[in-house]
């Protein structure tokens, strides 16, 4: 038995041994310890280095809101978890834990040579240095804060475990199973509704589990907990769930719960759900989250060895464990009193209970007395003493200017309680500032909720009981043996004799936030509490500022000169408690994070080598590097073989919505540019749409398939938002019309067949269709048959070579694309991707919409005004074609570029400019937006977007790159066959 | 994470098969109004709205549900439905509203 454990003390299991390792020295824990009280039970309290001075610190509490003691828990490659709290890691057999933010060792850490320089730390550091000079950026600044910054180490493989998500409904939410939460659910228990009661921890009962001393109704609080959590266990009705933290409460009483599953299991396999991701409906939440006690502060506070006194009560009362030998108390409340006794009674000798306060309750006087414990009233401790633990303490005595130095290996410190309000505020619920408590507290809801005990301010055991009950629905009163939970002083300064800047008084002990901080970033203009919280960083840090808001409002409030409640709390965000990115994560990771739409002919891509880049959610082959290959040579193979023989290519990924109805023709005439009504049926024409804005938003091939049906394609990308757009007009703007849309994207797959040959290859396998040039003209569809299944076959081209696109059910796809590969070596069909597609279209100055255009472009700005309706009384854009910036002379326009050298190639983005010898910032006219080596006119071409460009045929213009200037021509963007003749080879 | 009401699917459900579509009763000129409208006031019926602080009519769209667009009113400040309505409906008026937080606040009450 390890000298601090008090044996028959405590709920753990003391005959149950547990080994586990930190920093790799092995420790010895009992059944139900965590990290924190088994190496207390081993006298340890140096458990981490702070963040910005790299001071040793100790545990501060017992349970999540602890900001000092963070490890690292190995599980081994990809299984590191940073950030645990010490607290609240069960350990188990063989479990490895690290300490964080110290180098080389936890007990001489090279990073506390900032501590030494603190005075070079102060609120707002970040923002005062590294200013300057701007060459240290990269090489200085950025890797040194780079260094500093975050706490654990961040996973350096992908995490094997397996997470889950679950979604769950129920009438009463109970969020906390303490005293409040429990009684809650065994009132709310009895009308059968569904409850869910959670807690954070391993073992429900909240402060109960801490206070073996207590009787509720005449029964010991252990023999009441055991059987109401039976009883609970037992009803049908109620799911009880532990290791379970509500982190989030959004809209309409949605919260979220996330449970740890094998965090406490030795071996967790992998494949085994590690967390779960709980998302819950609730009729009504009832929150009783409790309350956390306030440090005090005051030079030295972060000493280890210096505690919270509830936390010491917690590693007595659950954990069988003494803090310490000789332990001073310095309090500002009562609480503290029962904490003292409790461990006086385990026969922890009490140095003295230092007392803020010159008047104390008689009965705590008393009780002190019985116990020989010495009270120091109107006292304060102001400095501590001991490197890597607390040895001793200076008292003051204000009145007389007294100084003692108290020797002790432990000091409690209770300076008040502060209500939990972070899943009621979550909730937006209001909040009001209690005087009596110095505390805020919850005031109107905003959803189906409410808050009991602690959390709404009601301390002490009886209190959170009946209140419990009540929100369940009952009326029992409960009666407890406890002591007046009592009152406490709020102070935002205590008494000192030193200078406030010669202190170390710690208010932030995470993000090492001092009081002379706070009161520096005031002095400096920071008046309101948000903008002091983010200039000090002062409750940013991964507690969320559970110990430190209040009293940082404190402070703030004396320095600002407002009252508190003036000042105003800052905002509390999900998560609660830091939370993993798996259980957000869940199942939708890898493959199933951001699912890739493939086509069906996708997997004989895939089988073929082909290299593939993604479009919207799509991954659509790229290119079909032969071996040796790389892009370049790959696409320029694509692009002569499609011009001088065959070219097959997928173009599955269409966008298509099937328009129908009476009215099919007249919505078409409203949402695209083009006329529709003369469109003869098996026609077919390029359609271009613009949003009411007027500029270009779509575009893609249209066929008529009957007066009554349009099969409209879109682009890859816009798909989704093009189907919307008609949506909301139709319903919502032209809704006497009656047509119907159906997204028909994913019911066709689609073969482009491009080349010379083209018509040859398919004839074979063509059925009920002419295809002949004389009665199969450019820009017709037909239907028939193509390899024994029915198709919609279009003659139109993206390439300028004579063209079919193939539509077919998409389950046909792979059987008709192989079947016309197969056949097409006859011909050295080549397949070829969406790079050589650019290439081809580029050559014939056809555009990619959102490559071509960004938003800005009309489609006058992209020499497309052929394509809008100069006769048609309206359509979606036209009355801002006629607003006077879209008719303006001079702006932006699509035109084709020729670089002096042939075989340079631009850079897409590449700005333009006119004089290139101009100081910077250049006036700069456009942008290069497509830009290819083209193997057809063995040269490279691009195309861009220039202000006055059709203004400009001929000149030449500059585009300037880091290391050169490139001089190109203004041409019409159309590079290759301008006069389309291929289309028409026989 | 809201619970909406559809008016055409007439239940609640979650706000994931929901999309917001901006602000309601913007109706679109007929092609003669556009025709005589000024730049001016064709730029104000394009660009400028209202983005009231308070209860908002705004336009929704179940698209991954019965696929309708609808009308709703939702308090700006409190993330709060009032009440939601088919399309086509006239904008409601302050009584209709008030009328709607009554009923809401009934149904909470007796829940």
């Amino acid at each position: 038995m390890s000298a601090f454990r008090k044996t028959g003390r405590g709920r753990v299991d003391a005959s149950k041994v547990i080994n586990f390792t930190f920093d790799g020295k092995s420790y010895q824990g009992v059944q139900g310890d965590t990290v924190a009280s088994a190496l207390l039970a081993n006298g340890n309290h140096l458990m981490g280095r702070s963040f910005k001075y790299h001071r040793p610190r100790g545990v501060l509490g017992a349970g999540w809101e602890e900001p000092n003691a963070l490890i690292a828990v190995d599980r081994g490659k990809g299984r590191v978890t940073p950030n645990v709290r010490a607290t609240t890691q069960e350990i188990y057999e063989g479990l490895k834990a690290e300490s964080q933010n110290r180098s080389p060792n936890l007990k001489f850490d090279m990073g506390a040579f900032n501590n030494a320089f603190s005075m070079f730390f102060p609120a707002g550091f970040y923002n005062k240095t590294f200013m300057w000079p701007k060459s240290f950026w990269d090489k200085v600044y950025e890797p040194f804060i780079r260094n500093m910054a975050g706490l654990g180490p961040a996973p350096d493989a992908d995490d094997p475990d397996v997470y889950a998500s679950v979604y769950g409904h129920c009438e009463t939410l109970i969020i906390g199973a303490g005293p409040a939460g429990i009684a809650a659910a065994l009132a709310a228990a009895k009308n059968g509704e569904r409850i869910i009661l959670v807690d954070e921890n391993a073992q429900m009962g909240g402060s109960l589990l801490s206070t073996p001393s207590i009787e509720i109704d005449g029964k010991p609080a252990g023999k009441w907990l055991e059987t109401s959590l039976k009883a609970l266990a037992k009803a049908e009705n109620v799911t009880l769930m532990t290791r379970t933290t509500a982190t989030g409460y959004y809209h309409d009483n949605f919260v979220a719960l996330a449970e740890r599953i094998t965090h406490h299991v030795p071996n967790a396999e992998i494949g085994k759900v590690r967390e779960a991701l709980h998302r819950i409906r609730a009729g009504k939440v009832i929150l009783a989250q409790g309350g956390i006690e306030r440090p005090l502060v005051f030079n030295g506070n972060d000493r280890p060895g210096v505690m919270l006194a509830s936390a010491a009560q917690t590693y007595l009362g659950e954990y069988g464990v003494a803090v310490g030998n000789e332990v001073a108390v310095f309090t500002s409340h009562d609480s503290a009193y029962q904490a003292a006794f409790d461990v006086a009674d385990a026969n922890t000798r009490i140095a003295a209970i230092i007392d803020v306060r010159g008047t104390i309750r008689d009965d705590l006087i008393m009780g002190a007395t019985e116990r020989g414990i010495k009270v120091i009233k109107s006292a304060a401790i102001t400095k501590t003493f001991g490197k890597l633990r607390v040895k001793a303490c200076e008292v003051y005595e204000p009145e007389s200017g007294n100084k003692t130095k108290l020797n002790c290996d432990a000091i409690l410190m209770s300076g008040g309680w502060t209500p939990s309000l972070h899943l009621w505020s979550h909730s937006k619920g209001g909040i009001k500032w209690d005087a009596d408590l110095a505390a805020y507290i919850p005031d109107a809801p905003n959803e189906n909720a409410v808050c009991i005990g602690a959390c709404n301010g009601d301390f002490g055991i009886a209190a959170a009981l009946s209140a419990g009950h009540k929100a369940g629905g009952g009326r029992k009163t409960y009666k407890t043996n406890e002591t007046d939970f009592g009152t406490g002083l709020v102070l935002s300064s205590l008494p000192s004799y030193l200078d406030s800047s010669k202190q170390k008084a710690f208010v932030d002990f995470q993000n090492d936030v001092t009081e002379k901080d706070i009161k520096l970033a005031v002095s400096e203009g920071f008046k309101s509490i948000e903008h002091v919280k983010r200039y000090t960083t002062n409750g940013m840090a991964t507690d969320q500022g559970k110990t430190s808001n209040l009293n940082a409002l404190e402070i703030a409030s004396k320095a600002v000169g407002k009252p508190i409640e003036k000042v105003g709390l800052t905002t509390f965000r999900p998560p609660y408690t830091p939370t993993t990115f798996g259980t957000f994560t869940g199942y939708r990771d890898n493959e199933l994070f951001d699912p890739t739409r493939k086509t069906p002919i996708d997997p004989w891509a895939e089988a073929n080598g082909a290299a593939f880049e993604p479009v919207g959610h799509w991954r659509r082959a790229w290119y079909f590097p032969k071996e040796g290959e790389d892009m370049h040579a790959a696409v320029a193979r694509e692009c002569k073989a499609t011009r001088d023989s065959l070219g097959i290519f997928d173009a599955s990924t269409l966008g298509k919505i099937e328009v129908v109805g009476p009215d099919a023709a007249k919505f078409m005439n409203l949402m695209y540019t083009n006329p529709w009504s003369k469109l003869p049926v098996l026609g077919c024409r390029y359609g271009l749409m613009c949003r009411e804005d007027g500029y270009i938003y779509d575009d893609g091939v249209v066929g008529r398939m009957a007066e009554d049906r349009f099969h409209v394609t879109t682009t890859t990308g816009g798909a989704p938002r093009v189907y919307r757009h008609m949506e909301d007009y139709l319903q919502t703007e032209f809704p006497e019309l009656d047509v119907w849309l159906t997204s028909t994207t994913e019911q066709w797959a689609v073969i482009a067949i491009n080349g010379p040959n083209a018509r040859k290859l398919i004839e074979p396998f063509v059925e009920g269709i002419d295809l002949s040039a004389d009665s199969f003209p450019h820009m017709t569809l037909r239907e028939g048959k193509i390899c024994g299944v029915p198709t919609r076959l279009f003659r139109v081209s993206f390439t300028g070579e004579l063209g079919f696109e193939i539509n077919v059910p998409a389950h046909y796809g792979r059987m008709v694309w192989e079947t016309l590969f197969e056949e097409g070596q006859k011909y050295d069909i080549c397949p070829y991707g969406t790079e050589t597609m650019h290439v081809l279209r580029a050559e014939k100055g056809f555009i990619i919409v959102g490559q071509d255009t960004d938003g800005t472009v009309t489609a006058h700005d992209a020499g497309m005004s052929w394509a809008v309706s100069k006769k048609k009384r309206d359509f979606v854009g036209k009355r801002s074609l006629a607003r006077p910036d879209l008719v303006a002379e001079g702006r932006k326009q699509l035109i084709g570029l020729l670089t002096e050298d042939s075989k340079e190639v631009l850079e897409e983005g590449a700005q333009i400019v006119e004089d290139p010898n101009q100081p910077i910032p250049m006036d700069m006219l456009g942008h290069v937006t497509s830009s290819y080596w083209s193997e057809s006119l063995g040269r490279s071409i691009a195309m861009a977007v220039v202000r006055d460009g059709f203004n400009r045929m001929g000149e030449t213009l500059n585009i300037p790159m880091p290391d050169k200037v490139i001089k190109a021509k203004v041409v019409k963007p159309v590079f290759y066959d301008p006069k389309g003749e291929r289309l028409n080879v026989v | 994470m809201f619970e909406i009401h559809c008016p055409y699917c007439n239940e609640k459900r979650p706000e994931i098969e929901f999309a917001y579509a901006g602000e309601a009763h913007y109706v679109r000129p007929t092609a003669k109004e556009q025709s005589e409208m000024s730049d001016e006031d064709w730029s104000r019926y394009m660009f400028i709205r209202d983005n009231k602080r308070g209860e908002h009519a705004e336009r929704w769209w179940h698209n991954a549900g019965c696929n309708m667009f609808f009308n709703a009113i939702r308090n700006t400040v409190t993330d709060k439905f009032v009440m939601t309505y088919k399309m086509g409906l006239p904008p409601r008026t302050d009584k209709q509203i008030d009328a709607a937080r009554r009923t809401d606040a009934k149904e909470k009450a007796s829940s």
